[in-house]
């Protein structure tokens, strides 16, 4: 069984905003909401600039769907958490429960009232007839039911950004590391548990356990 | 008798009114309240003009091939070869 998921290679990532771009076309997204955005860590610091691109994770155990009093969220049997914007009252528990901050809020009103929450989708589009005119107007283009990845995935120029089923793009991710030699240290406790880096130091200490292939 | 029944149904028809129609929607926790949706296998595969995935309808194991194979072009190793 699938479990579709996104993954960031973040030795790739040249913060292009292709991904970004990508999704607001595809998915007609309305100004104000970014469903995915690109988040650079270190910006500026030579040698020790990251970047990576966040959107909905689609946690396997979401604490959107579990903060939620209207209970509008589901998952699919291919592990894409979605939600219902007709049971949806635009509360924001989800927005405090999400540790990646992707649900967003349009302002529905000239007042600032606060929309129906709108997020990425997996392009999975949402609980209306497939590929259909309702369907991409409330949730944006259903590209999973054409047979179809994401656009920001599929987009992106260096393949920093994967996704599909977990364990496929992990397999893929692997190659990768193994074959530069380098980059399972990028993700792991060191990154986000460790000092800041000085300007002009050395990247993070490698993570116990990562290949030490010397290529790098 | 017959102002017996009479006092009877208009009783039950006053009692009628009476009753009150559910309005709040009560949620259970944990349980989606939504529509139910579509699976992505279920439809028609896309024109060729989408250039999209083939794949025989309703056949879930068959979606997820294509899917993979779609997946698998994201590896430039494979793809590009060496």
């Amino acid at each position: 069984m699938a479990r579709m998921k996104f993954l960031c290679d973040a030795e790739r990532c040249i913060e292009c905003n292709g991904c970004v771009t990508a999704c607001k076309n595809e998915n007609e997204v309305p100004w104000g909401v970014n469903r995915r955005r690109v988040v650079t860590l270190n910006d500026g610091v030579v040698g020790a600039e990251k970047s990576i691109s966040v959107a909905c994770m689609h946690c396997s155990d979401a604490p959107c769907m579990a903060v939620c009093p209207v209970d509008c969220f589901y998952r699919t049997d291919d592990g894409v958490v979605l939600h219902d914007k007709d049971l949806c009252i635009g509360c924001g528990y989800c927005f405090y429960a999400c540790p990646f901050g992707a649900p967003q809020f349009p302002q529905a009103g000239a007042f600032g009232l606060r929309g129906k929450m709108d997020k990425c989708t997996f392009c999975a589009g949402g609980p209306e007839a497939d590929r259909s005119e309702t369907e991409f107007h409330k949730y944006g283009r259903n590209r999973l039911a054409e047979g179809k990845l994401p656009a920001c995935a599929e987009m992106c120029s260096t393949k920093a950004l994967l996704g599909g089923d977990g364990d496929v793009i992990a397999d893929i991710y692997r190659e990768r590391v193994l074959r530069r030699g380098r980059g399972a240290e990028v993700w792991g406790w060191s990154t986000a548990y460790g000092l800041p880096p000085k300007p002009g130091a050395q990247p993070p200490a490698q993570q116990p356990g990562a290949p030490k292939s010397g290529k790098s | 008798m017959r102002a017996l029944v009479f006092i009877a149904v208009i009783a039950a028809l006053g009692l009628a009114g009476c009753g009150e129609k559910e309005q709040v929607v009560v949620y259970k926790q944990g349980k989606y309240q939504g529509k139910p949706d579509n699976r992505s296998w279920d439809n028609d595969p896309p024109v060729a003009e989408l250039r999209g995935s083939k794949w025989s309808k309703g056949d879930r194991t068959s979606w997820e091939e294509a899917i993979k194979q779609r997946q698998l072009t994201q590896n430039e190793y494979k793809r590009i070869g060496q």
